[in-house]
């Protein structure tokens, strides 16, 4: 069946206000945050219901047309980047909330709610949603789930995947399952652990419970001015190496402060070659208790000035410098590559040094704004488009994350392998190692139509066991006959 | 597993894919276990004719002080491991109450005690897992970085998974800071979801909140110069004065002696005093236990007929989720341990991938898995 029947199908069932199937309509998502690659897709289907996302997954299985699950666009791996010969299924008008419950410490919604909604749904009743990716004005539930993202205070409080505790999927066969809800422990697997980060690629996650938290009494954000990157990087695991665990410790160096300032006018202190952002929150005499601690080793390791933040409107102004910086490098580069790798904490110092020297030999610009706490960075390589460095940038982004891997860290700590970073999948893992990821897809989706071609380098076909037997011979199962 | 069954103690992970591989070729059947604490959970295992016990796979591979991660083998036992990382003031937030458990057994029956409320369980310390298939395949996901998103998360799926997938041969798990100070109020309550209700309205951010049947003991942990003031803000709302510093000597203990039938009754959060309500109705006299705050309700008592106790699992399943954890041979014979699951038929076919023979703890999991 042609994309074109598949189309005339879903008009008469989901509506034609549910199928954009013009060229320059479905141009609108040809790509998603990471706009190197696109693709424009076959066909957009907008469901409004389980059902029809159900009947559209079913019919694609049917078909063997393969698809892929967009939310907002946000995500920087081409994760939702579309097929020509697929259809793309947004599921952006799946923007109720369903339960606000608190005193069951649980909301669920539709995937297509975006994340800071959450958040204002439970802060009239004290709560809060944990999980907040900077890009949580825009970004969905259901991509959250799919790339199990983090924000700046996931260094206390975790990731998408400690939030979550219920799922209704559909499975890319058609079917739809429940899994989890309310109470803890569901019992058997745990497939909400295994959907959650699986980048879209096990099924649509079409409702999300997820656990909304009590807001702290306390909070109290700092910032710190440093001559150097390595004092700030002293003053990170001083803090740490003190049993202090804020809520979120942030890190930018003089390229990218030059570039929010210049963005935002965020005031940071004049000369600071390192800003650290602390934020602490909690009950309020332990904020106060570590709160001076931490003041105390940031002035040990050579902080120059230090501000508190002593209400919200001073917190937004020091968080705004932060929250601004990756647009804020437009300012100052033409073109920018946003990386996102992982080192351990105590790796921080050397190598912010490596990168500092690979800037230096291959004369590409690299502004680092990072999580500190946890080791997470985003290095900014800066070039120009019109000047030829394209190439060379490129080089320097897959050097940076070789350095990553090196120190024992990790590809990617929340953007996600998607399909720019498949190529480095088999730097980290070894092919068992993949090849043993791929037996949960081949469980999930036997036909690999959901989400193909991406997160695996080589995707595997399921049923091969290469050198293996695939199972038991029934009559041996029946204990009839033996193999030997 | 058969009377006669061979036992298999591999020291390190190349000798555990040794030991599948052999198994593999022998078409046999195994059970893997750690120090065998809970070789009473779970339902009944069909005949195996070979043991691997990792308690010989103990070593601690990695303590990367400074970034809080721990790289250790499965067989190293949960205390060994407090103790080892005790020294350098952190620890792993896993206390469930089986001392002798080994890491490996923790994670793969998902064991939990009181500090879940915090730290959440296993799944929620597992940074990388390094597992060995039934074929002999070694892989591993995950690594040893706090914040990873590269592939799929193999750790949660082997978390709770009963050794059913294949064998766990080390894991990398974040550890905490010890907090320098801790208070414990303690409030009498033979219902415990007031006190509940008081708790979760306060900002006290307890490390936990446990109910002994009598007693909710809410845990304070933080600075010295804090605790004082928090835990006497949290008695004043509780209407308690008794604040105390060390943990009682029941804190987090299972109700339920070797022998005898323990259960866990899970709920929303709401629910907690439904939940205990339904439990003293169809089993009179039960010891009773809560995580309160986590939704786990925890029950035990000594068998007196099957039927009535398979009776009363069945009532307390339109309650909540209500799992058989630990019981007799007869009367794991007599129920359904597990219960309903959802999505069933999506597990076995993870079970078929990773397990196409149906080696490993053969029956131990939901649906014969
Ligand atoms: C300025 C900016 C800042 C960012 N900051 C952060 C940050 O701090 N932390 C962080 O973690 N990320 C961050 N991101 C990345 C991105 O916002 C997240 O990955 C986000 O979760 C993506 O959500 P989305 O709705 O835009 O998903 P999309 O980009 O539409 O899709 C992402 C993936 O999810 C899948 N998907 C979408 N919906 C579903 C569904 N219902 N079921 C199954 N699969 C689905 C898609 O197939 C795709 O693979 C940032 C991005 C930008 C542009």
């Amino acid at each position: 069946m042609t994309l074109a029947a598949l189309a005339s199908d879903f008009t008469r069932v989901l509506g034609d206000d549910s199928v954009i199937t013009e060229r320059a309509a479905l141009r609108t998502y040809e790509c998603d945050g990471l706009t190197a690659y696109r693709c424009i897709p076959g066909l957009v289907v907008l469901p409004r219901t389980t059902a029809q996302v159900s009947y559209v997954v079913r019919r694609c299985h049917e078909e063997s047309v393969p698809f892929v699950a967009r939310g907002s666009g946000t995500g920087l791996s081409g994760g939702a980047l579309p097929m020509e010969t697929g259809v793309l299924i947004v599921m952006s008008r799946m923007t109720n909330v369903r339960a606000v419950d608190i005193e069951d410490e649980r909301a669920v919604v539709e995937p297509g709610v975006v994340n800071l909604e959450l958040s204002r749904r439970a802060a009239p009743h004290g709560y809060f949603y944990a999980p907040d990716p900077s890009s949580q004005q825009v970004c969905s539930i259901g991509g959250n789930v799919a790339e199990n993202s983090g924000g700046a205070h996931c260094l206390k409080y975790g990731f998408t995947a400690h939030h979550v505790t219920g799922l209704e999927v559909v499975l890319p066969d058609g079917t739809v399952e429940k899994l989890g809800g309310y109470a803890p422990d569901p019992v058997g697997y745990d497939l909400i652990g295994a959907f959650v980060g699986s980048e879209g690629t096990l099924g649509i996650a079409t409702e999300v419970t997820v656990r909304l938290m009590r807001a702290p009494e306390s909070v109290r954000t700092l910032l710190a001015a440093f001559r150097t990157m390595d004092d700030a990087g002293a003053a990170v695991s001083a803090i740490i190496g003190a049993g202090i665990l804020p809520a979120a410790i942030e890190m930018m160096d003089a390229l990218s402060i030059e570039a929010a300032e210049a963005a935002v006018a965020c005031g940071y202190p004049a000369g600071a070659g390192a800003v650290l952002i602390v934020e602490l929150d909690g009950p309020a005499a332990q904020v106060e208790a570590d709160g001076s601690a931490v003041e105390d080793h940031c002035s040990a390791a050579g902080a120059f000035e230090l501000r508190l933040a002593v209400d919200d409107a001073e917190r937004a102004q020091v968080w705004r410098g932060r929250k601004s910086a990756f647009a804020a490098v437009g300012r100052i580069s033409a073109d920018y590559i946003v990386q996102d790798g992982v080192v351990p904490r105590t790796a921080l110092a050397e190598v912010l040094g490596d990168i500092a020297a690979l800037a230096s030999s291959t004369g590409i610009r690299v502004a680092n704004v990072f999580h500190a706490g946890d080791g997470n960075l985003h290095p900014l390589v800066l070039f120009d488009e019109s000047k030829g460095e394209t190439e060379r940038a490129e080089e320097v982004s897959t050097r940076i994350l070789e350095l990553c891997l090196e120190h024992g860290g990790s590809i990617t700590g929340e953007h996600g392998v998607g399909h720019d970073k498949k190529k480095q999948m088999s730097r980290m893992f070894t092919a068992d190692d993949l090849d043993v990821m791929q037996l949960v897809r081949c469980a999930f989706d036997p036909a690999s139509l959901c989400n193909p071609g991406k997160v695996f380098p080589t995707p595997r076909l399921c049923g091969e066991r290469p050198g293996r037997r695939t199972g038991a011979h029934p009559l041996q199962e029946a204990g009839v006959a033996d193999v030997f | 597993m058969s009377s006669d069954a061979v036992t298999v103690t591999p020291e390190s992970t190349a000798d555990l894919a040794d030991a599948m591989r052999a198994v593999e070729a022998d078409d046999a059947r195994v059970s893997i276990r750690g120090a065998g604490t809970k070789q009473g959970w779970g339902a009944l295992s069909r005949e195996t004719s070979v043991v691997i016990e990792t308690t010989r796979l103990a070593r601690v591979i990695e303590h990367a002080t400074g970034d809080l991660v721990l790289t250790v083998e499965a067989g190293a036992r949960l205390t060994d491991v407090q103790n080892a990382v005790a020294a350098h003031g952190q620890r792993l937030a896993l206390d469930p109450p089986e001392r002798d458990a080994t890491i490996g057994g923790v994670v793969a029956s998902a064991a939990s005690g009181p500090w879940r409320l915090r730290y959440g369980t296993p799944r929620d310390q597992l940074i990388g897992i390094t597992v060995v298939l039934a074929d002999g395949t070694i892989a591993k996901s995950g690594g040893k970085v706090v914040k990873n998103v590269a592939g799929y998360d193999l750790g949660k799926l082997f978390t709770g998974s009963f050794g059913t997938l294949g064998a766990i041969a080390s894991v990398t798990v974040k550890l905490q800071p010890i907090p320098p100070a801790m208070r414990i109020v303690s409030v009498a309550a033979d219902e415990p979801g007031a006190v509940w209700a008081a708790v979760a309205r306060s900002t006290a951010e307890p490390t936990a909140v446990e109910w002994d049947g009598r007693t909710v003991h809410v845990l304070v942990e933080g600075a010295h110069a804090a605790v004082e003031a928090i835990a006497s803000t949290l008695a004043g709302s509780l209407g308690t004065t008794t604040i105390t510093d060390t943990l009682p000597a029941t804190f987090g203990a299972r109700p339920w002696s070797p022998g005898e039938i323990g259960i866990k009754l899970t709920h929303r959060l709401s629910a907690l005093d439904t939940a205990v309500a339904a439990l003293r109705r169809e089993l009179p006299g039960a010891r009773l236990s809560a995580h309160v705050g986590s939704g786990v309700v925890w029950a035990g008592w000594p068998v007196a007929d099957v039927a009535s106790a398979r009776a009363a699992v069945e009532a307390l399943r339109t309650v909540g989720s209500t799992v058989v954890v630990d019981a007799p041979f007869e009367v794991k014979q007599a129920v359904d341990v597990w219960g309903p699951v959802a999505a069933v038929s999506l597990m076995r076919r993870i079970k078929d991938q990773f397990d196409p023979d149906h080696r490993l703890n053969p029956g131990r999991f939901v649906d014969g898995i």
